[in-house]
């Protein structure tokens, strides 16, 4: 087990913990700013953050990276991957992170393609 | 490996199972196994979801109109704070679960027991609170007609902009038509039970009463339904075939019919996750009061079952920003 060796900083080293409650706690505090922050985001909606950028909204955008970013800390920290072996650490992320983003780009696109022949073609969808 | 008693493991050779592949134990290294093909079934449905709602993407239901309810709060529009509760419930019960392997790694029984019991009263709130958001997205609020082509007509006030229920407006027509049961009829039919309304009833409501107006499926640029003039609305209500109350897996009253089964296939998908983690954390939290671990030396198991439950906390996170926050 790896209770020896755990790594007891986040953040790239800019905050250590004395002890692992603690950084659990920590981590704890940084979810819960970061989903605050989503939900008052998807409250407001404010207009500015209402453009487009790369086909979606940069709203949809921040969502999605604080989303991530969460994603990394319950995994890292709570999940202790942080503490596993680099092998261990690659062959869990590597086959998500190189299939979930293709699975994404080749359903996306392929249904904004539909969206546009149903949009442009002849039949009517309005009835 | 480490599941025995008694760690026989340390006396076999390597081609035994003798080593530890990846520095980590047998369990440990299954479940993970487990959870890496467990998150790709979990893309798949999100995927699938991202596919259909690009394929309507003028046209798919907005979360903030869906989720408006709260508990002991009747009518308050309240979107996506029920859904906030919810999430920081499992985020702490994560929390507690992550701090029970924290007390297993100083063999702490007492203290591992207690931050158990707490992940589990964390996770049977939090599959309380997914049962409440599908009763109330089954039984529905305002209630909707559906055109031939399975649009969705739901109503509004013109002048207050606010969503107005069937039961406000609909005309009471007599009717001889009730629901057609096996018992007085031909056997072999039968039908769910009618909407409330009838479609004529609805319509005849509609056009009496002047300021109210169709809220359509579409959306405009700015991400609003497109309310139809009071000419467009009755034109539309005339086209319409079916009074849409709540939602199955065949109609619903929030909009596209895909939204309704990814909601009920996602979120159920999930839930079950959630109440087996609940009933495989309890298991594991009546082998810690009787020591099992104690005798055993370690206490990986609550390690294991840790890892699940944080997945499954992982995989809400996911869940809760493309169903209610995108």
């Amino acid at each position: 087990m790896a209770h020896d060796t755990e790594n007891l900083a986040i953040f790239r080293g800019l905050l250590k913990f004395k002890s692992n409650v603690q950084k659990i706690w920590g981590v704890l505090i940084f979810l819960s700013i970061v989903t605050t922050i989503e939900v008052v985001l998807g409250i407001l909606k404010p207009q500015s953050l209402m453009s487009m950028f790369l086909g979606m909204k940069i709203l949809n955008w921040i969502f999605i990276i604080l989303t991530i970013v969460k994603a990394y800390y319950i995994a890292w920290d709570f999940m202790h991957i942080r503490d596993e072996k680099g092998s261990l650490k690659g062959s869990i992320v590597l086959p998500l992170v190189v299939l979930i983003p293709y699975l994404c780009f080749i359903l996306l696109l392929e249904a904004d393609y539909i969206y546009e022949v149903m949009r442009t073609g002849f039949v009517s969808w309005n009835f | 490996m480490e599941v025995t008693a008694n760690n026989i493991s340390e006396e076999t050779s390597i081609w035994s199972g003798g080593n530890k592949p990846l520095g980590s134990s047998y369990g440990k290294l299954m479940m993970w196994f487990f959870i890496v093909s467990d998150a790709l079934t979990f893309t798949g449905f999100l995927v699938a979801y991202g596919f259909s709602r690009f394929k309507n993407i003028n046209s798919w239901p907005i979360a903030d109109e869906v989720f408006t309810h709260f508990p002991f709060f009747h009518g308050v529009d309240a979107p996506m704070y029920y859904v906030a509760l919810m999430t920081f419930i499992l985020i702490f019960s994560s929390v507690t679960m992550v701090l029970a392997v924290d007390a297993g790694h100083h063999m702490n029984k007492a203290k591992v027991t207690f931050y158990m019991l707490l992940t589990i009263i964390g996770g049977a709130i939090f599959v309380g609170s997914q049962a409440w958001e599908w009763k109330n997205f089954i039984k529905g609020e305002y209630g909707a007609l559906e055109t031939r082509g399975g649009q969705i007509l739901q109503f509004m006030d013109a002048e207050t902009g606010k969503r107005v229920a069937l039961e406000t407006f609909a005309a009471n027509i007599d009717s001889p038509r009730t629901t057609h049961e096996n018992s007085n009829g031909i056997w072999f039919l039968s039908e769910t039970s009618l909407p409330s309304y009838s479609v004529e009833e609805v319509a005849a409501g509609f056009a009496a009463n002047g300021n109210l107006v169709v809220k359509s499926e579409k959306i405009d640029e700015l991400g609003h339904k497109i309310i139809l003039s009071r000419e467009e609305s009755l034109q539309k209500v005339n086209e319409a075939i079916n009074v849409v109350e709540g939602a199955n897996l065949v109609h619903n009253e929030y909009g596209n019919r895909l939204f309704a089964d990814f909601f009920f296939f996602i979120t159920g998908f999930h839930g079950f996750h959630v109440f087996s983690g609940v009933v495989i954390n309890i298991i594991i939290f009546f082998n810690v009061i009787m020591g099992t671990y104690e005798k055993r030396g370690h206490y990986e198991m609550v390690e294991k079952v840790g890892l699940y439950w944080h997945f499954v906390d992982l995989v809400w996170v996911f869940v809760f920003t493309f169903f209610y926050l995108v």
